[in-house]
């Protein structure tokens, strides 16, 4: 058939079941993502004889005659449409995958009269709405340009990538010809726990098309986690590429390799398992139980599961100060109860996946949707049994992350069968294997009791705190320490006692997600000081001031009497964060409820470190060119962070220079030396100061060849500028080690409408407080704090994956898991503390997770006050909240 | 998504051509037979090259083509009433509208169509061809008693839904409508409708929030308590990721509550 791309004749035959949106892509028109495959995100709009449709649903035959339109068609990064330069100005985007689709779709709106609406079809994890909602009010108006913005650190120059990303131009993972690849497919377990008495392979084998079969029987029997972190002892060796036992529904059970990606899905749809079906445990409380079913009876603490024989891979008891009952006793008051999460979804657009091949001397070489190369780098080389120079690992622009991807999901796969058919190989995950296969937010049972004087004044607080890991675990125990960390120790309690246990069960995987644990436990101990300061006839802001850690205050959690001796106040700023959004609350926005709803207004406070424990560690290198050139090496990954756009500041403000000199190399294990990867919000605080180091060096280098200014072209000196010709090449290196943490805070309040009738929750105000430290670039910060809230309001009010009675995944698509639409989402005021950091570079601290932590709670106590009930199971859900008003009805 | 073991695709243009091969199906707008694996469909047999005329204006009433999208039904001058606030009622936005059709919606049949709600707030019939050959007839069935279940119709194998009819008496009615789900904009957890003729009769509809429409009927509007009683008595309340049953009934009491008051 004939059909025109963006004004470019072309011919082809699609396959006759294909969407348009792999034709295009098989026409190398990269730009048109997937997000969902099934119409629900818009991520692969474009325009067909001028009207919008979703590729991924257009029968790709049906494309014949037409002319098909492309984000790429509407502009170039020379000649931007205006819509995309709205984008750029606005800060429209972060990870940017959604971007493509949500300008394609904003490209044909002629007014922005109720825009939610007309843009409910388009998803975007990252931004929170705000950015992208005034990028397509300038868009539609078509506002002139803005002027050139100042790229130093304080400013707020543009992702260095931003005119590619509004352009579909910046390649992510799979934006990438790779000629004569192979395509990896995945059989998904049907059981919750069984073991596998045979795969027979033959017919599988004899498809058309099949390459490689792969089982338990021909895979390393290494056992690893898919988790990663810089001491790979943190997590527990419980997992096998292919296992003979399969322990959630939806696990590996063999992968085909085939040239098609039809071939693979037909070799899986012949595999013939013979299954023996084993008794599953799908509740964490029974599962700890005695004589429930045991997921993995054969491990050891040595392999960090410390009683497998409860499924417990860790239990935390402990406390200091003495007896907390007898200090609860004693009490003037006590309040306490137990609160719910739900497992919640990354639901980063781009989905995990890698492209594998081999270097011409035999080098393994992988791109993969990764925040953590390096680190997947070296399990991989551990389980290949290869030294680790004989392994690349590198990410393009990744599409979104959330803690999902510093997880080994589909590296192991593509690398063996690299290696096994000396082809190239890739493996993109399905959605659906997305919610079935990679992780989810770990859900926990947290109960609290707080005991305080009759002035507010703390003196026993109790937690107990279940977490369930799945079937395998991964994060499972730095996300239980991290759980009773600072949302124990924000508070000064002269006694507190913590039960923490996290165990398997027969269910998807739980693994690092925004916050990593913290989030959880913070639901509960802010809803308890909430109740008390209820309880008491307190202002809830002012029972915070009254309990809160000081500057210089000795942070302490439950099991340890002693604080950890790598925690420092850098710089301390949650009472403005207090004050600031006390005062924000106050002054209100005169946003009025509907009538007959009632109004409730709730907050609630977070604290984090920094940098997580135990060390991270980043390199990075700058090379002077003689033309004025920096080349930029860190290792880290821009995953949507904007770490890149912090970077190129760091380096312009340093050695003062322009963006257009600065030549980014990221995210490659031949970039640095090494770097522990982009989690725990350690892009700025840890690899920015790092790079901060290297250029501090590299200046003292320029600066003792050439005494005088340092200039954009060379040093200015008395006798004239010395050009950079005759200074370099130099490279001036830098490393960083978080050998030290620093605390950041955030305060998040609002004012909600309940409609009690119906369960209807509505935001009329919301605000948020943080403590950054240097805002290194406000818009970008800003941005990093509505996202965040925004996927606080998600897991507040709208996200749950759920799982039926067999442990299998019950909504694992868009359609029924409820990613928040523009209209869900209202705008935040967003406030910075002024406070400087003496550990982060120019004074900055981490932004990236902090600001979904308050957020539940603070909602939460909201509902609880315009109610007088309290939700304890969240998502607060509009079912859940209307059945708080009916006391006597129970659970379906 | 690519529909990897469909290995034909035909377009239709003559009744002949609807008959179905083994594994054959009906291709509408292909906006949900895209949106999921289909593992067992090996060929389509494209509707939307029969050449229907989209919606048509007779004497008895409206005829709205299977394959007329829900874009040409919301643009088209004779639309009827509770079109578009039954279109909005989708989860699938204007972007697939351009696309979805009106037959593909009903066939789909989803408790929470919007079609389906839009057919049986006002006394919709469906035509339905019967394959040739066979001895079958083909035959009108109201759309409320076609939609049997939440993704389930009585259509036989091999049964194509040919038009939607919409009687000519209920197009002056009187009408309202509500939508709730767990989201503002989500996929419907109940959606509400109620007509008053202009006899006087009056029909209020549940649907999304049972598992099949429930149709209520009166000769006069109902009294508050009567209608409340008769929306806690209806069957086929659900749970599902979307809303639990006895928030649906919940809701669906206190929205029809305020249609009829509306419409009072
Ligand atoms: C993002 C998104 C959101 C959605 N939200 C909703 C929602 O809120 N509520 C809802 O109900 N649905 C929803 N759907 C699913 C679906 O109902 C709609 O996509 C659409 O209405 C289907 O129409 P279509 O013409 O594209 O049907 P198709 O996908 O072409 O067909 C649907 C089914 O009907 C059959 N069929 C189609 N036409 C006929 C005919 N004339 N005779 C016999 N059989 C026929 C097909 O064989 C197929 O089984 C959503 C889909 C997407 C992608
Ligand atoms: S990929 Fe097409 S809508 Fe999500
Ligand atoms: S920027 Fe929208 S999904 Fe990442």
């Amino acid at each position: 058939m004939k059909f025109s791309i963006n004004g470019v004749a072309g011919s082809g035959e699609p396959q006759p079941g294909q969407c348009l949106r792999t034709f295009l892509r098989d026409q190398e028109h990269f730009e048109v993502k997937k997000g969902c495959d099934a119409g629900d995100c818009g991520a692969c709009s474009v325009l067909v004889d001028g009207a919008l449709v979703r590729s991924c649903l257009y029968p790709a035959v049906r494309a014949d005659g037409a002319e098909i339109t492309t984000v790429s068609g509407l502009g170039t990064p020379e000649d931007l449409h205006p819509m995309q330069q709205a984008f750029v100005d606005h800060f429209g985007f972060q990870c940017g995958f959604c971007t493509a689709g949500m300008i394609v779709a904003a490209s044909t709106l002629d007014s922005t009269d109720d825009l939610p609406r007309r843009m409910k079809g388009n998803l975007c994890r990252c931004t929170g709405y705000r950015s992208v909602r005034q990028a397509i009010e300038a868009g539609v108006r078509g506002d002139p340009p803005r002027p050139a913005p100042g790229c130093g650190v304080g400013d707020s120059p543009n992702p260095p990538a931003a005119r590619r990303v509004v352009t579909g131009t910046e390649p992510y993972t799979f934006d990438l010809a790779v000629p004569g690849s192979l395509h990896l497919r995945v059989l998904a377990a049907p059981h919750a726990h069984a073991r596998i008495r045979s795969i027979d392979t033959s017919a599988a084998e004899a498809v058309p098309g099949v390459v490689l079969v792969l089982t338990h029987e021909n895979t390393p029997q290494e056992r690893y986690s898919t988790g990663r972190h810089e001491h790979r002892e943190d997590d527990p060796d419980d997992t096998r590429m292919l296992d003979d036992v399969v322990r959630h529904v939806g696990q590996r059970v063999a992968a085909v390799v085939a040239e098609s990606v039809a071939a693979a899905e037909a070799g899986c749809r012949a595999l013939v398992v013979d299954y023996e079906v084993l008794p599953a445990v799908v509740d964490p409380e029974e599962a700890r139980r005695p004589g429930a079913p045991l997921l993995h009876p054969d491990r050891t603490p040595a392999d960090r599961v410390d009683e497998a024989g409860r499924n417990v891979v860790l239990a935390v008891h402990g406390g200091h100060g003495g007896d907390v009952d007898a200090a609860l006793a004693a009490s003037a008051h006590t309040v306490s109860g137990t609160w719910r999460t739900s497992r919640v979804s990354h639901a980063q657009l781009e989905t995990h996946g890698a492209i594998g091949w081999l270097e011409d001397d035999g080098r393994l070489v992988l791109r993969a949707s990764t925040q953590v190369p390096f680190l997947t780098r070296l399990e991989l080389a551990r389980l290949f049994g290869l030294p680790e120079d004989r392994v690349r690992v590198h990410t393009a622009r990744v599409g979104g992350g959330f803690g999902g991807k510093q997880e080994i999901f589909a590296e192991d796969l593509v690398g063996w069968a690299v290696l096994r058919t000396g082809r190239p190989v890739s493996y993109e995950l399905s959605r659906t294997d997305e919610f079935q296969r990679t992780s989810v937010r770990h859900p926990m049972r947290v109960g609290v009791t707080l005991g305080s004087t009759a002035d507010g004044v703390l003196t026993a607080m109790k937690v107990d705190v279940l977490s369930d890991t799945g079937a395998y675990g991964n994060h499972s125990r730095g996300v239980l320490f991290h759980a009773i960390a600072e949302s124990v120790s924000v508070y000064r309690c002269p006694v507190k006692h913590v039960d923490a246990e996290v165990v398997y069960t027969n269910t998807v995987p739980s693994g690092a997600f925004r916050g990593y644990g913290l989030g959880q436990v913070i639901l509960g101990v802010e809803s308890a000081m909430d109740e008390l300061a209820i309880e008491l006839g307190l202002d809830p802001f002012e029972l915070r001031r009254r309990n809160v850690v000081r500057d210089g205050d000795p942070l302490l959690v439950a099991q340890h009497a002693e604080p950890e001796p790598d925690l420092v106040w850098g710089s301390y700023g949650l009472d403005q964060c207090l004050d600031l959004a006390e005062e924000a609350l106050a002054r209100g926005n005169g946003v009025e409820p509907p009538p007959g709803w009632r109004v409730g207004e709730g907050m609630a406070l977070a604290l984090i470190t920094t940098v997580p424990p135990f060390g991270h560690v980043a390199h990075a290198a700058i090379h002077l060119e003689p033309d004025g050139t920096y080349r930029v090496d860190v290792g880290t990954v821009e995953f949507g962070n904007g770490s890149q756009t912090v970077f190129t500041q760091i380096v312009a403000s340093t050695l003062n220079t322009t963006v257009d000199r600065i030549v980014l190399r990221v995210a490659d294990t031949d970039a640095v030396a090494y770097d522990t990867g982009a989690f725990a919000s350690a892009g700025t605080a840890v690899a920015g100061k790092a790079l901060h180091g290297a250029a501090l060096d590299l200046r003292a280098q320029i600066l003792s060849r050439a005494d005088g200014v340092l200039e954009r072209d060379g040093v200015r000196t008395a006798a004239g500028l010395v050009p950079f010709a005759e200074i370099g090449p130099l490279t001036g290196t830098g490393a960083e080690f978080g050998e030290q943490r620093s605390l950041s805070s955030n305060v998040h309040a609002v004012r909600v409408a309940v409609r009690p009738e119906t369960g209807e929750v509505r935001i009329l105000q919301s605000v948020h407080a943080a403590d950054a430290g240097t805002v290194m670039n406000p818009e970008q910060c800003r941005g990093q704090v509505e996202g965040g809230v925004a996927q606080g309001i998600g897991s507040a009010l709208y996200e749950e994956v759920l799982i039926g009675e067999h442990g299998e995944v019950l909504n694992p698509v868009f359609r029924t898991y409820r990613v928040p639409q523009m209209a869900d989402i209202p705008d935040t005021e967003v406030y910075f503390a002024t406070t400087s950091d003496t550990l982060g570079p120019y004074g900055a601290k981490s932004m990236s997770e902090s600001p979904y932590n308050p957020v539940a709670p603070a909602i939460g106590n909201a509902i609880r006050r315009a109610l007088g009930a309290r939700p304890y199971e969240q998502p607060f859900s509009r079912d859940r909240v209307w059945r708080l008003t009916q006391p006597r009805i129970m659970e379906p | 998504m690519d529909l990897n073991t469909v290995t034909g695709y035909r377009r239709a243009r003559t009744r002949a051509d609807l008959a179905l091969g083994p594994g054959e199906r009906i291709l509408g707008g292909g906006t949900w037979l895209y949106s999921e694996p289909q593992l067992d469909t090996t060929g389509l047999v494209d509707l939307t090259t029969m050449g229907w005329a989209p919606l048509t204006r007779t004497d008895e009433g409206l005829s709205i083509a299977a394959t007329c999208t829900i874009a040409e039904l919301l643009a088209h001058p004779d639309r009827p009433p509770l079109a578009v606030e039954c279109a909005n009622a989708l989860l699938a936005s204007s972007t697939i509208w351009t696309v979805a059709t009106v037959g593909g919606n009903v066939c789909r049949a989803f408790a929470a169509a919007g079609m389906v709600a839009l057919c049986a707030a006002l006394d919709g019939v469906a035509l339905v061809w019967a394959p040739s050959g066979g001895g079958r007839h083909d035959y009108r069935i109201p759309v409320a008693e076609l939609a049997t279940g939440n993704g389930t119709t009585s259509l036989a194998p091999g049964e194509v839904l040919r038009a939607l009819e919409i009687p000519a008496r209920v197009l002056a009615a009187r009408t309202a409508f509500r939508k709730i789900a767990l989201a503002e904009l989500g996929r419907s957890g109940a959606v509400l409708t109620g007509r008053v003729d202009p006899g006087g009769e009056a029909v209020f509809v549940i649907t999304a929030a049972t598992a099949s429409p429930t149709v209520l009927r009166y000769p006069a509007l109902p009294g508050a308590a009567a209608l409340r009683a008769d929306v806690d008595a209806a069957v086929g309340y659900y749970t599902d990721p979307l809303g639990s049953a006895d928030w649906r009934r919940q809701v669906s009491g206190v929205l029809l509550e305020e249609i009829r008051q509306e419409l009072a």
